[in-house]
């Protein structure tokens, strides 16, 4: 007993040493750039960071909170001529430009450590690039298809496990009088998650990734079968009509008002839809189902990063805060249903107990055997989202023009890649 | 040095005296040509540079010749966006002949006039923005008032920013709304130096109506018009905020005009294609140059005449 109280205590103030050792190491300050600027997410990072300064007692953290939108074109400029010590972007190719430019620091250092490499596995492919490691993830979220469960109650509709359940259940819903989904293609990027889920679901995991990386013509009879399984929906009017002039927001009212009965959207659509006054019991989640039974399910599940850039000061406190955004506590409690509302992306955080977040954890981390994508935009170079994402939301309106996009898509593929 | 200058410091002052016609105007001219050349003329220049390069902003630029060039001849896009900018160049005039009109109108003196004219020049104080967001209320396929009027006629609904054939000229009805306001500001200010003796002169004659107009009081406003035809062409071509409100560009690419294509090229979240943005702007570059070519014979000309 003695004996195993010695060893105890002997092994808390080793790790107690260590720990005391390793803040007082980290000194000066760390600079951290973020575009988390939404109310929400401000509130957490501002929170993160404020906890690491009182972490490590000789380190002054400094956070600038940048909007969204600007940041995207900011971090060009502040990665040439200002370096923070930290900085917000995105997984996957999206990261690419500042990897080519050498403006990011290869982190596969850190990767190595067990505490990273055991527990963040799930995305460790969506964080590399040429073989190394660029950055960390801190939180993810699903798609999938959020319907109201009332409609589909009322009109004794089965969330669907095929394609042909989800093609009945859908003309079941157009019989009477409402459209399937709803959705505002007028940034374009949702139409790109339709294409996502039907490609993937049509071609595969594998085809997908192939597909955005260029390898793969876009005349290719595949490609033509994953629009061919699009075209069975628009023909039957499953979505709402003009939605080429909303944006995704705008689209929401459809499914508040009960016009239609589903929303294909990542896991962030569910906190507007609860504000316009949708109880649990009148939303619901289900997994896009499989529309090819020989291609294993895989869904998109955008990752938001952090990253160090290579013109750092404080490098070594940038790692440390890196080890502490990933380590399983933090996670499980900026992940939390009121604080992101998100998914951790450590192995072993805690989910929120949250319908959604639980029935999106469950489907990522058992029932996603293909892989996960990270998005049409983050896993294509952001020329050809561009061009392609334009295709697809003509193609939702035109689809008789179907040949001509795709020309024109192959067209920019010869350039881009 | 300073020794060998004591006696040039004498002969400074004289010289200085001696020019100072000359030198008067081009001191006060200095800081404005300073500016001009390095904010106007050196960045035309260097756009001109780059459009021969292939640069994504971080990286080094590749030079490729005439290749953004060669891409643009076969780029649907472009050919999209220089078509709109037509569009926009000939229907956008249509602000001056309306313009006109309502300054006829409001022309008269009857009790609250100052009142009436401010409430029509409102839309050109307001910003852009603004207009283009309530222009898109006023589309909107669903809650639109446009439709809900048409549906009253029983005329069925048309989603005016959802259709490639229509989108344009929903923008530009948009943009002529406070561009009528600018025009007719300029009219009025015209309306009140037209010599009276020569309308009553006119009158005398027996012109009246249509002709008086066409004859006696148009001729006489060829100086707004002049400078309503300038605004009206230069607002034309800057058409970006309102497709940025109003559409992003978008059903498809379908509204974009060539500055905004060379926005989403060069500057936007999809793009950082420097050089080809940068080619963009030389060929919107050459269209304005007709123009501004144009407006600066015309003018040479009037002052010539006025000597």
């Amino acid at each position: 007993m003695n004996l195993l109280k010695g060893t105890a205590a002997g092994f808390a103030m080793a790790v107690g040493l260590a720990a005391s050792a390793q803040a007082a190491d980290l000194s000066g300050t760390l600079k951290i750039f973020s575009d988390m600027s939404n109310p929400a997410p401000r509130a957490v990072m501002e929170k993160l960071a404020a906890d690491f300064d009182a972490l490590h007692p000789n380190l002054t953290v400094e956070l600038t909170v940048i909007d969204r939108e600007a940041y995207k074109t900011q971090i060009r400029n502040f990665l040439t001529a200002n370096a923070p010590d930290v900085a917000n972007w995105y997984a996957a190719n999206r990261m690419r430009p500042y990897v080519s430019a050498g403006l990011f620091e290869d982190v596969s250092d850190l990767w190595a450590e067990p505490a990273i490499a055991d527990n963040l596995a799930s995305t460790k492919g969506a964080m590399t690039l040429d073989g190394k490691q660029w950055g960390v993830p801190y939180t993810y979220y699903q798609w999938g298809v959020y319907y109201r469960e009332d409609i589909y109650k009322e009109l004794g509709l089965e969330e669907p496990k095929d394609w042909d359940t989800f093609k009945a259940n859908c003309q079941k819903i157009i019989d009477s009088g409402k459209k399937c989904f709803t959705i505002g293609t007028k940034f374009l990027w949702t139409a790109g998650g339709w294409f996502d889920y039907l490609n993937m679901r049509t071609n595969g995991y594998d085809f997908h990734m192939a597909l955005t990386n260029g390898e793969i013509a876009w005349t290719d009879d595949r490609v033509k079968q994953t629009f061919a399984n699009w075209r069975e929906l628009i023909d039957m009017g499953a979505f709402i009509d003009n939605h080429q002039s909303y944006s995704w927001q705008e689209a929401l009212p459809f499914m508040v008002n009960g016009d239609a009965a589903g929303y294909l959207m990542g896991n962030f659509a569910v906190a507007p839809l609860r504000e316009a006054g949708l109880t649990d019991e009148q939303i619901d989640f289900y997994q896009f189902p499989a529309i090819n039974p020989d291609v294993a399910l895989a869904e998109d599940a955008p990752t938001d990063t952090f990253h160090i850039p290579s013109g750092a000061q404080n490098k070594e406190a940038a790692r440390e805060f890196l080890r502490y955004v990933t380590s399983a506590d933090v996670q499980t409690a900026i992940n939390a249903g009121s604080a992101l509302g998100q998914l951790p992306v450590n192995a072993s955080s805690s989910v929120d107990n949250d319908e959604m977040l639980n029935q999106g954890f469950e489907m990522l981390s058992s029932n996603s055997p293909g892989g996960i994508a990270q998005f049409f935009d983050r896993d294509a170079p952001a020329e050809m989202a561009s061009v392609a994402m334009e295709g697809f939301q003509e193609f939702m309106v035109f689809p008789d023009n179907l040949d001509e996009i795709l020309d024109r898509l192959e067209k920019a593929r010869g350039r881009v890649y | 040095m300073a020794d060998t200058s004591m006696p040039h410091s004498d002969g400074a002052p004289g010289w200085i005296r001696r020019n100072r016609q000359a030198l008067a105007p081009a001191l006060f001219l200095l800081p404005g040509v300073l500016f001009f050349l390095f904010y106007v003329i050196f960045p035309i220049l260097q756009s001109f540079n780059l459009s021969f390069y292939r640069w994504d902003g971080l990286g080094d630029p590749v030079y490729v010749g005439v290749d953004n060039y060669v891409e643009l001849l076969d780029d649907r896009a472009f050919e999209v966006s220089l078509w709109n900018n037509f569009k926009w160049l000939l229907m956008y005039l249509l602000a001056i002949p309306a313009g006109l009109a309502i300054a006829l109108f409001l022309n008269q003196n009857v009790f609250g006039i100052r009142l009436y004219k401010s409430l029509f020049f409102f839309p050109f104080v307001i910003s852009q923005v603004v207009v283009g967001l309530v222009f898109s209320w006023f589309y909107d396929p669903t809650f639109g008032l446009l439709n809900q009027i048409l549906g009253f006629f029983g005329l069925g609904t048309l989603n005016v920013l959802g259709d490639p054939n229509l989108v344009t000229y929903g923008i530009i009805v948009a943009g002529l709304w406070p561009q009528t306001a600018y025009c007719m500001i300029l009219y009025l200010t015209g309306l009140n130096a037209v010599d009276p003796e020569q309308v009553e002169a006119a009158r005398l004659d027996g012109a009246k109506g249509l002709k008086m107009l066409w004859y006696v009081i148009i001729p006489q406003l060829r100086p707004a018009t002049f400078i309503a035809f300038v605004v009206t062409i230069i607002g034309a071509l800057r058409s970006f905020d309102l497709i940025s409100i109003m559409t992003n560009g978008g059903p498809f690419g379908s509204s974009r005009v060539l500055s905004f294509y060379m926005f989403e090229k060069a500057l936007s979240e999809y793009g950082f294609r420097m050089g080809y943005g940068a080619a963009i702007a030389v060929v919107l570059f050459l269209i304005m140059l007709c123009f501004i070519a144009y407006f600066l014979w015309s003018m040479y000309q009037e002052e010539k005449g006025g000597r």
